[in-house]
């Protein structure tokens, strides 16, 4: 009986919070071809184009210039003089429409799976796009995202989606794209940062000894799923490591997480051993290795610039200068920004980075072409240019600080999608009751 | 031979194992213990000596060459130059050698029961165990930190093994105490002989002992330093208050009384720590001596002002392990600095005209005494002073000089016999007498064997001995050489006139081979005995002196130069001022200047800053000697003010042990050296409104702070400013996510939105009850200190900031409120706030909410940006907060994001958080707006200060510029080059053979409202055991779950 009341209360719960609102639905696909004119374009590359047009059909963008468009037929014609039009910002390692409530509703958190070797499991099927989260994120400009999962030591692969889908099949823009890794960390500082009381007679192992033992795990882990992607047919099948094969043949990328610049050190040499196309996720000091990380090509997501340093005697900005230091060293970066319904804020973590030395463009970039580059969308998005999906958004200012943000209209690929969300409702609603005019 | 030689072969046939010719003296001399039977025939012996031509330094003051000191069983019966010796006196010729008084260890728990470590299953979160009070039988207090009843004398027992550590360094005296919780009861002063219990006790009722840490107590309050506090002081009236009323018996406030008028010693840590046991001091009256973590050279002058004495610890840290420069990362700057600096701290004290005792108690190891007692001396610790602290002054702390301390005629016969100056690297100490009982640590009149040897006998060709070390503890080592050199270390025993050694070569031959010889003649000195080869082979062996041994690199011999150190810094850490700013008059010149007055945002304008205050706001000013900053292209705001923040507190924001806690007060608990007051400088922020947490209905009292970095938390608390109270709402007062209960009984009052309702109709009724109750004339209702504080409110003198997020709850308060009587003046987070705006309105209570966050819980579902936005439309004084060190720094953009969400005009969004806040908190005649005669907390921005790219170039607070990004661009540097020459240091130090220690740096705990600190405050020790509980009682539910 408590059982069937428990469920019910929880059938109820989801009824009012898993499910995005019934009056925002998926746009159409793309009609009629679209022109705007008059915009400052902002191509994500570095490139801006004054007064310049951008035209796209059936999804494609299919020109980008200065001056006046060119004539399209049938076209729908969006005036944009002084605003200015970005790629979609793409949000990487996310847990966006895969936790709806974080603390308090288990039923809605779905990123984390028990285990520590999970490469098997998908994220993709997990992402709810009736989110509430996802219009509110959307509505800023961020058009594509990485549903990630988390926890254990090989979390599970990702895909890439776009944010405006009936369901999680529309959504897919590039399925399992990559595995993730929690590198073992060793790092003071962390759970086990005072020293435990010794028990009399047991050794005790260093933190470095048992990150080491780890890192051994999973060596030994990656040489057998190695071997196992030579073979035709196995005589067992083994869905981890069916999972891992493409992490040997070039289609998935492994994201390793690691902020310690060592344990940076020590995936990159891991990842090269295995001939391993590497990401690495965090990278905290990520600045102290940029010659190690250029030389490999391997690139880093930042996870977020609005944070405090670790350590008091940092440099108070530190976080903040991260991007400028890899962007002088020579290092392929994007950024995240944490979390799901915080995502709304990744055009401002940018942002953040152009006081302590990076300019707007490449700020810009880092959310869009090196965040496309880093997921490996960059043929079909990240900037824009000819031939590339329609994904972008006109704002009146400046998307990159909040008070220049307002997107008016948003495009995936190429189609209009509606910009409402539940806060806009609730802003109405409540402006209503008190009769303001906003 | 003499008697005492006597006595030492009985031992050496007593004892089996004899390393080092500790010798026991067990015996009894004159016992006088009358009350005891005694098996056999009684054995007293007159105990009578006479110690002669020594050099006696009997006190600090006063050192007597080739003098006589007379002992009658336990009494000095004379000491001075020409005593007679009377008849019937054991003579022991003291020739080239000295005697000082035996040494006092001021605080020990030798004697003490171990206690019991506190269990874990009460702590932790999922299944917390409600501990509401005492467990323990009988008619004590009602909470087990507070045990004042607690007696040293009626669990000490001497322990043999332990008090043969403490007689090797020198003492025979030490203060022995109940290691344990808030009240600690009383501690002993013994002597440390190997008696009987009843023969050693010197002082039964020493001291009453005192701490932060509530120790093995079950009870969960208090589960903060905060809580620790407000406890104390509720004890102290509480005890007033038992004097005067007859209905309760009860042990514990009693005996609380009772010890009042004896020395009062209260265990603290830091200089912050003991300035907040000296508040306490002062409230109530009292005088402590503070027993110290040794860091008062970090702030020494608020040390000498407290008055007080100490006992300092001499327990330096060992150098880091460096060698790796990724892993010297992890060491903080101020372990490296204190590293340094530490060995200076009796040296300050004692230049300061502190008084103070020196204790080896937090030793990791004994030996270390003297190695760290000469470090202190060659950092500036005078002889005299370092024998004062470790005599005469803890003689007199403890109530025993009159027996103690001093070698005078009628004091108790506890001395030291030594080879030397006691405070010289090379001293050794031979013979300890407690009590006129001889305790032998070294023997003295004995051929030293310290030397080179040569070996000589059949499988010994090549070979030599060394030995060195010292002549209590030989090191010894063998060297072979030609074809088959090598060298290994061994082992030697010595008993009396036998030596034993054995070592092994390891290869040629493999095993252990065992030498037992004799001394066979003494000067030179020559070994002679039979060797026994792994083989079992025997041979002769003779080892003949060659010369004098290289000294053994042993650290304790080398005591850490004093070559030039780092200067103190304030704060004691990363940032820290070597000077404390102080304030100028400024002019910043042509900036734009968010007034927030109705001038509104003034372009091309001058603000010039006099006295810490705004002088003028205009164009074109001008000012003699002020100095002049460009603001040309910036912009000029008021500091930020941020409503909700919990940096600066230390040891938990949360007592949320009980769901009343308004005795509890953030102001007990500043923490004026935490890094993020400099960060959030950096930032822009200038006051902070400190909170206590949201885990109880009525949390503790909250303290606004000013941001000036580098002076101490008195210095930084806003002056004359109101006095405000956290209360919270919704599911952190409920327990809600903090994991599933073990057992629905046991949990904490209340679990859901109706049962927080009748906790405040609950506390308020009763405060009104008691507010009329103590208004009585001549009312002897107890004074409550958690009531106080509801009365405060109700009197309109002590404001609400209330952690709040659905409507229903909020509405819910306001009718209390309303029938209660009392007025809410602020509800913080409130984030449906736009629900019921038109009723805050009606009660005039503001809003203090997040710019946009969401999501993160349940009660957050509808949490809005533009709550900001309807709020401030609908007429609320409305502002944004952070509740976090990170968005702290940045609450102008989330100020801006009031622009993203709302389209609220700059003007008004700057003001949520300056002026708006300061509203809040009652503030705005001094602070939030540029307006001559205000506080000069001026913000120069890079850009508009709404904007994400605006970077806080300068930031002054009254004035002074606490920050200022190109100061800080050289403190960078100045910060590295120092970490990198202390690091050489270090190296050196372990090159020249210090132990070190892996660098383990504990990160700053950073607080938001939600932080329970409960269990790693009370056994800091216990983190990492507590962190694994919690996650196992995670998996444990989780799996539950599945």
């Amino acid at each position: 009986m408590k059982k069937t009341i428990l469920s019910l209360g929880g059938l109820l719960l989801g009824i009012s919070f898993s499910y995005g609102q019934a009056n925002i639905s998926p746009a159409k696909p793309q009609a009629k071809p679209v022109v705007i004119t008059g915009a400052t374009i902002h191509v994500g590359n570095g490139q801006v184009i004054n007064n310049g047009y951008i035209t796209f059909v059936k999804g494609k963008i299919t020109g980008v210039g200065e001056g006046a468009a060119p004539n399209v037929a049938d076209a729908d014609v969006i005036d944009a003089t002084g605003k200015q039009v970005y790629p979609g910002f793409i949000a990487p390692m996310t847990t966006l429409g895969l936790v709806e409530v974080e603390e308090g509703a288990r039923g809605t958190v779905d990123d984390t799976e028990t285990g520590d070797l999970n490469p098997h499991v998908r994220s993709l099927v997990a992402y709810n796009t009736d989110s509430k989260v996802i219009p509110t994120v959307r509505s800023n400009g961020i058009l594509l995202a990485q549903p990630t999962p988390n926890g254990g030591v090989i979390s599970g692969e990702s895909s890439v989606v776009q944010l405006d889908a009936w369901n999680w099949e529309d959504a897919a823009y590039k399925k399992d794209i990559a595995i993730h890794l929690n590198w073992p960390t060793a790092a003071v500082g962390g759970r086990e940062r005072r020293g435990a009381v010794p028990v009399p007679g047991v050794v005790q192992e260093t933190p470095a000894q048992r990150a080491q033992k780890k890192v051994d795990e999973i060596t030994s882990l990656f040489e057998q799923a190695k071997s196992y992607a030579e073979i035709t047919k196995p005589s067992v099948t083994n869905i981890r490591f069916e999972a891992m094969k493409g992490l040997f043949n070039g289609t998935k990328k492994l994201f390793i997480i690691a902020d310690n610049a060592k344990e940076i050190g020590q995936a990159v040499t891991f990842s090269k051993r295995f001939g391993i196309s590497a990401v690495i996720v965090g990278g905290k000091e990520s600045y102290l290795v940029t010659d190690l990380l250029r030389e490999n090509n391997v690139p880093v997501i930042i996870r977020e610039t609005q944070a405090l340093p670790d350590r008091d005697e940092d440099d108070v900005y530190l976080p903040y200068k991260l991007p400028k230091l890899l962007q002088d060293g020579g290092v392929l970066y994007g950024l995240t920004g944490t979390g799901f319904w915080r995502q709304r804020n990744l055009p401002f973590e940018a942002g953040q980075a152009v006081g302590y030395g990076l300019t707007k463009e490449q700020a810009l970039s880092m959310i869009t072409m090196n965040n496309a580059k880093i997921l490996g969308i960059d043929k079909t998005t990240g900037t824009l240019e000819t031939g590339k999906d329609a994904n972008l958004f006109i704002s009146k200012g400046d998307a990159l600080d909040m008070i220049g943000l307002d997107v008016e209209t948003a495009f995936i690929q190429g189609r209009n999608i509606n910009l409402d969300n539940l806060h806009k409702q609730l802003y109405k609603k409540f402006s209503d009751k008190y009769g303001l005019k906003l | 031979m003499s008697l005492i030689n006597k006595f030492r072969i009985k031992s050496i046939h007593m004892k089996k194992t004899i390393l080092f010719c500790f010798l026991f003296f067990a015996l009894k001399i004159c016992d006088a213990q009358e009350t005891f039977p005694v098996n056999g025939a009684w054995d007293i012996r007159p105990g009578q000596y006479a110690f002669t031509n020594g050099t006696i330094v009997s006190s600090a003051d006063q050192t007597i060459n080739g003098g006589t000191l007379l002992v009658k069983d336990r009494i000095i019966e004379a000491v001075g130059k020409d005593i007679p010796i009377p008849k019937g006196y054991t003579v022991v010729n003291l020739q080239g050698k000295f005697i000082y008084p035996g040494l006092i260890d001021a605080y020990s728990t030798y004697g003490m029961p171990e206690q019991p470590r506190q269990a874990f299953g009460a702590g932790g979160f999922g299944g917390r165990t409600i501990v509401p009070v005492s467990t323990k039988p009988g008619a004590y207090g009602w909470n087990e930190s507070i045990k004042p009843e607690m007696n040293a004398k009626t669990v000490f027992h001497g322990d043999a093994v332990k008090s043969e550590d403490l007689k090797k360094n020198g003492f025979s005296t030490v203060q022995s105490l109940i290691h344990d919780g808030i009240a600690r009861g009383t501690s002993v002063v013994v002597s440390l002989g190997d008696e009987r219990d009843n023969l050693v006790m010197l002082n039964d009722q020493a001291a009453a002992h005192y701490s932060f840490n509530k120790g093995t107590a079950a009870t969960n309050y208090p589960s903060s330093l905060m809580g620790s506090i407000a406890l104390l002081r509720q004890t102290y009236y509480d005890a007033q208050w038992y004097k005067t009323q007859k209905g309760e018996y009860n042990i514990s406030l009693d005996e609380f009384n009772r010890t009042q008028n004896l020395p009062q010693i209260f265990e603290v840590t830091d200089p912050q720590s003991i300035l907040r046991a000296d508040k306490i001091a002062k409230e109530f009256g009292r005088h402590y001596i503070y027993k110290t973590d040794g860091q008062e050279y970090q702030r020494i002058a608020a040390i000498k002002a407290t008055g007080s004495e100490f006992i300092i610890p001499i327990n330096f840290p060992e150098p880091y392990d460096v060698e790796d420069p990724m892993d010297a990362r992890s060491i903080k700057y101020e372990q490296l600095k204190n590293w340094e600096l530490a060995p200076t701290n009796p040296g300050a004290l004692e230049k300061a005209g502190v008084k103070f005792a020196i204790t080896s108690f937090g030793l990791t190891n004994a030996r270390d005494f003297w190695t760290n007692i000469r470090s202190a001396i060659t950092s500036g610790l005078s002889e005299k002073q370092a024998l004062n602290s470790l005599t005469t002054i803890p003689a007199e702390m403890l109530g025993v000089a009159d027996k103690v301390g001093t070698l005078t005629k009628g004091k108790l016969a506890s001395f030291i016999i030594t080879s030397g100056d006691l405070f010289k690297p090379d001293n050794i100490i031979y013979e300890n007498w407690t009590e006129g009982r001889q305790y032998v640590v070294s023997k003295m009149n004995v051929a030293d064997l310290r030397g080179n040897y040569l070996i000589n006998g059949t499988g010994f060709a090549n070979t030599s001995l060394i030995i060195n070390g010292t002549p209590g503890a030989y090191e010894v080592s063998i060297k072979r050489s030609g074809v088959d050199s090598t060298r290994t270390r061994g082992t030697i025993t010595r008993a009396g006139d036998r030596v034993s050694i054995y070592f092994d070569y390891k290869k040629n031959p493999e095993g252990i081979i065992r030498l037992s010889g004799y001394i066979a003649s003494v000067s030179p000195v020559t070994l002679k005995g039979d060797a026994v080869f792994p083989d079992g082979s025997l041979s002769k062996w003779t080892a003949t002196f060659t010369g004098a041994a290289p000294p053994s690199r042993s650290p304790q011999d080398s005591p850490k130069p004093n070559a030039s150190v780092g200067p103190v810094i304030y704060p004691f850490t990363a940032f820290g001022n070597t000077e404390i700013p102080k304030s100028e008059t400024v002019l910043l010149k042509n900036g734009t200047v968010w007034t927030n007055e109705k001038d509104g945002i003034l372009k091309n304008t001058d603000v010039l800053i006099e006295n810490g205050k705004i002088k003028a706001v205009g164009k074109n000013l001008s000012s003699a000697g002020a100095k002049v900053i460009d603001a040309t292209g910036k912009h000029i705001s008021a500091g930020i003010v941020d409503e909700h923040s919990h940096i600066a507190a230390t040891g938990g924001i949360n007592e949320g042990t009980q769901s009343v806690t308004s005795e509890v007060r953030i102001a007990d608990v500043i923490d004026a050296e935490d890094i993020n007051l400099y960060r959030q400088l950096a930032g822009g922020v200038t006051t902070s409104h400190i909170l206590h947490g949201s885990a109880n209905a009525i949390g503790g009292q909250t303290q606004l702070i000013k941001h000036r970095w580098g002076m101490l938390p008195e210095e930084i608390k806003f002056a004359g400013s109101d006095g405000f109270i956290k209360f919270a709402l919704g599911e952190n007062v409920k327990g809600s996510n903090n994991g599933a209960p073990a057992n629905n009984a046991a949990l904490r009052f209340p679990q859901t939105r109706m049962g927080v309702e009748e906790v405040y109709i609950d506390a308020f009724t009763r405060a009104k009850e008691y507010k009329a109750a103590r208004a009585v004339k001549g009312s002897t209702t107890r004074r409550d200190l958690e009531l106080d504080a509801l009365v405060e409110i109700l009197d309109n003198k002590r404001f609400i900031t209330c952690h709040s997020y659905v409507q229903s709850e909020i509405n819910m308060l306001m009718h209390v409120a309303d029938s209660m009587g009392f007025r809410i003046n602020t509800f913080t987070h409130i984030l449906e706030g736009y629900k019921v705006a038109d009723k805050m309105k009606a009660h005039n209570i503001a809003g203090s909410t997040f710019s946009d966050w969401w999501a993160y819980k349940s009660e957050v579902a509808e949490a809005i940006p533009y709550n900001g936005k309807l709020m401030h439309e609908v007429g609320l004084v409305t502002g944004f907060n952070s509740d976090d060190a990170e968005m702290a720094r940045r609450l102008n953009q989330e100020a801006g994001k009031a622009v993203t969400y709302g389209h609220m005009s700059e003007e008004d969004a700057l003001k949520l958080v300056t002026l708006n806040p300061a509203k809040m908190m009652h503030v705005d005649n001094r602070i939030g707006s540029i307006k001559p005669g205000k506080d000069a907390d001026i913000v120069l921005w890079s850009a508009d200060p709404l904007s994400v790219y605006a970077v806080a170039e300068k930031t002054f607070v009254d004035g002074v510029l606490y920050w200022d990004i190109e100061k800080d661009a050289e403190k960078q540097k100045a910060l590295a080059a120092d970490e990198g020459r202390i690091i050489q240091k270090m190296l050196e130090a372990k090159s020249k053979g210090a132990a070190t220690q892996r660098p383990t740096a504990t990160r700053r705990r950073l607080y938001e409202c939600e932080s329970v600190e409960e269990d790693n405050f009370v056994v800091a020790d216990d983190y990492t055991e507590m962190e694994r509980a919690k996650e196992a009682a995670r998996q444990a539910r989780d799996r539950n779950e599945q």
